[in-house]
């Protein structure tokens, strides 16, 4: 299978597609925990249990409530080798704690933006992921999930305390929301610090989606909520717009502070990552993160033309160690996979120069 | 780059650890890294869990130890003791909640900003609770308007409640 067959028929939509503010947004999400009613949470709950609510969930997506949202795949953890579960985790379609967890399954909807974990932590986990700034879309989407799913289950609610989750720290409105931004120009004027550590004051989280800290590889950040009690869902998402507003703004300043004040340099920089991710023949993950950020700047800046800017995302995930061990189609030592990761990359690139 | 700790294989996972404001970088292969992390990760887990954090939390409150020590503390429906909540600082199941109400004293105020949801609602179970929802909201309304002497808007909230309060009944 030729590359971009494998990466059409590979990736899900927000891998492929654009949204709004893509330039500095990479993707949004919103997921809630759900947990039904009278039922053991999934760290208590025997094999049947477990078995008994996946049964139940899967009759409740095929009510017509559900199914007017899309076509839904269940996909049982014991059914999927490794590196089929490995590539969803990379996908961000599921999280790394499902994998370890006995029982559990994932609903996929067709355009991957929609999925449900069942028998993570909670009984439930909705997700919905969106490329680009579309918070609000992410929102509505899971929202309506939630509604035709209640059609026939019955969730534990509390009066006082909301959706009543495993963990206390999702309590409430179970609802965790986030951007994944990719922050490059504040990060080489060194303002990020001081940006992330206003974030967290305000009832905000931010990690770095590969790595820790300030140290993001690709230097892409992710801002979530922490508090899930005591706000209503629009406030929790106005606050988040409010913050990713003003960080959106602040790299664009940074971006144009440095197409000003240090042209030759930033382009130095970004065409000799370009250079090397269209030459080497072995690249560590950590390394070519660092040079698809830079390459995915000089795009957004110009310097760089003919080159889709959708290939940060596409490669910081097809780069994988699952999906390179899938392209591929046997596992390898991490050594060769750094051979076949700077393989990947230059063919993607060449890729370009034929479009 | 060759790994630190082997010095054979290629180095591939890299990685900065913050001990006490001291950082120091890592340059490893993956089996060594394993090792490593290994270590790493007990290390963490030790410190920076959310359930390690949440128990931390229980056990600094004093009146929750002391709860905490009372036999009678285990919830009816899945059998989690309020210790072993503590300890794994997870609810096996929706009804600990409420059999751990004491127990958890402000614990969810502390974790969270507020004790008190005002997000969404079930649509197809929550419509009582919604009802009432409004009805706070609503006389709440109208004493403002009574004490900025808005007295035909009062009349009116008035009457919204009232129709509200018969529908509730109704109902129940």
């Amino acid at each position: 299978m030729s590359l971009s067959d494998f990466l059409s028929n590979a990736t899900s939509k927000w891998l492929r597609d654009d949204g709004p503010d893509s330039d500095i947004v990479i993707s949004s999400r919103v997921r809630i925990a759900r947990n039904l009613t009278d039922r053991s949470f999934p760290m208590l709950a025997s094999e049947r249990d477990k078995q008994s609510l996946l049964d139940e969930v899967a009759a409740a997506v095929q009510q017509p409530d559900v199914q007017k949202l899309g076509r839904f795949e269940l996909l049982k953890m014991g059914d999927l080798t490794d590196v089929e579960k490995q590539v969803l985790v990379e996908k961000h379609l599921i999280s790394p704690a499902l994998l370890e967890a006995q029982g559990g399954a994932v609903i996929l909807r067709e355009d991957e933006e929609i999925s449900v974990m069942v028998n993570e932590e909670d009984h439930l986990r909705l997700q919905c992921l969106l490329p680009g700034y579309q918070l609000d879309g992410a929102y509505q989407m899971v929202n309506r999930l939630d509604d035709a799913l209640e059609e026939t289950l019955d969730f534990s609610f509390d009066e006082t305390k909301g959706y009543l989750t495993a963990c206390p720290t999702n309590v409430g409105t179970g609802m965790r929301a986030s951007v994944m931004m990719h922050l490059p120009a504040l990060v080489l004027t060194g303002q990020i610090g001081r940006i992330l550590s206003a974030v967290t004051h305000v009832g905000l989280a931010v990690r770095g989606i590969y790595g820790e800290g300030t140290d993001a590889l690709g230097n892409l950040f992710q801002i979530s909520n922490q508090i899930t009690l005591g706000q209503s869902e629009a406030e929790i998402i106005g606050n988040l717009h409010g913050v990713a507003r003003q960080i959106v703004d602040h790299e664009r300043g940074a971006r144009q502070y440095l197409l000003r004040d240090g042209k030759e340099q930033i382009e130095d920089r970004v065409c000799r990552s370009f250079g090397i991710l269209a030459y080497a023949r072995q690249i560590d993950s950590k390394e070519a993160m660092q040079r698809l950020s830079d390459v995915r700047l000089g795009i957004d800046l110009g310097i760089i033309k003919g080159v889709s800017a959708n290939i940060l995302k596409e490669l910081m995930v097809a780069t994988q160690p699952g999906f390179l061990q899938k392209y591929f189609g046997h596992e390898m030592s991490p050594d060769v996979r750094d051979v076949k990761r700077a393989s990947l990359m230059r063919e993607r690139l060449r890729m370009e120069d034929g479009e | 780059m060759l790994c630190e700790q082997c010095g054979e294989r290629p180095a591939t996972v890299h990685f900065t650890e913050i001990v006490q404001g001291q950082k120091s970088e890592f340059h490893l292969c993956e089996s060594c890294a394993r090792e490593k992390g290994q270590a790493a990760y007990e290390a963490m887990v030790g410190a920076f869990s959310v359930n390690q954090l949440l128990s931390g939390l229980l056990h600094l409150d004093p009146t929750a130890t002391q709860r905490a020590g009372a036999p009678a503390s285990r919830c009816e429906n899945c059998g989690l003791t309020f210790q072993q909540f503590a300890q794994i600082g997870r609810f096996g199941c929706p009804n600990c909640y409420q059999a751990f109400s004491h127990e958890l004293g402000n614990l969810l105020k502390r974790v969270q900003s507020s004790d008190q949801h005002t997000g969404k609602i079930p649509r197809r179970r929550g419509g009582v609770i919604g009802a009432r929802r409004e009805l706070s909201r609503l006389r709440q309304e109208m004493h403002m308007r009574v004490v900025e002497e808005r007295f035909e808007e009062a009349a009116q909230l008035r009457d919204r409640i009232r129709s509200l309060e018969q529908q509730l009944e109704s109902q129940a």
